[in-house]
């Protein structure tokens, strides 16, 4: 299946888009998504834990996650 | 100006835990025009409270050692909402009769323009002097927000506090 991904700030310039199509097995963890970006072009930016929202929550890497959810990668936050 | 009122959720859970953030009233918002912070005072005053306690970040020109001509701020605004929401009901429910109101800017900053601002009032001063320390704490780890720094020889670099060189010490 396909999991729609946002993207920001550094992660956003690394893969070139705020939104990627990410192929992902079926079912599919935060960490298997993780594992399939970090092979795309730019994906070499992501740590192996990056944080990840799943419909606007943290969640760490062992949530499942279907083409439902809202799927967020997101770079170190500086906010202040 | 989009301001958005948090609420504990249910509210009947709310309701029955008196007294609760519901109960004390907050606001927040993520904002691209400047920030008001007499208005965003007048949010938690009336004649109730006895200690106003305001925290303002604002745009510095260097940062480690370049010097920078402004700053542009993105949000992941939905997430940004939710999670200062969740902050500021945990700080008010740790404290009870705490109200909080905060505003945080995106978009292209100058420099020494207000970025966040919070307030937080309370009867006494002491809840409303470290509701405002907790609050930009939390929002700092928390609330997904990046900067993008200008500087001066045109050249642009995020800022990753994970790498920063400045002194983790705030005194």
């Amino acid at each position: 299946m396909t999991i729609h991904v946002l993207l920001f700030a550094s992660y956003a310039d690394a893969f070139g888009a705020r939104r990627l199509a990410v192929p992902v097995p079926v079912p599919c963890r935060v960490d298997d998504l993780v594992t399939a970006l970090r092979g795309l072009p730019g994906g070499h930016v992501l740590p192996s834990k990056p944080l990840v929202a799943v419909n606007h929550a943290w969640v760490p890497g062992d949530v499942s996650i279907t083409t439902q959810d809202e799927v967020a990668v997101i770079p170190p936050v500086a906010g202040g | 100006m989009r301001w958005r009122s948090f609420r504990r959720w249910p509210v009947a859970e709310a309701a029955a835990s008196a007294p609760s953030a519901a109960q004390s009233g907050g606001w927040i918002a993520i904002v691209e025009q400047p920030i008001d912070v007499t208005s965003l005072i007048a949010r938690v005053s009336d004649g109730s409270v006895g200690a106003i306690s305001t925290f303002l970040g604002t745009v510095r020109h260097v940062n480690d050692g370049r010097d920078v001509t402004g700053i542009e701020y993105h949000a992941y605004q939905p997430m940004a909402e939710r999670e200062l929401a969740l902050i500021a009901d945990e700080t008010c429910t740790a404290s009870p009769g705490l109200r909080l109101a905060i505003e945080h800017r995106v978009g292209t900053l100058g420099i020494g323009e207000v970025s966040v601002a919070i307030a937080a009032s309370h009867p006494r001063r002491a809840p409303a002097l470290a509701a405002t320390t907790y609050v930009i704490e939390a929002l700092k780890r928390r609330v997904p927000i990046w900067k993008c720094e200008h500087y001066v020889d045109g050249s642009r670099a995020w800022v990753d506090p994970t790498t920063s060189v400045a002194p983790s010490t705030p005194l």
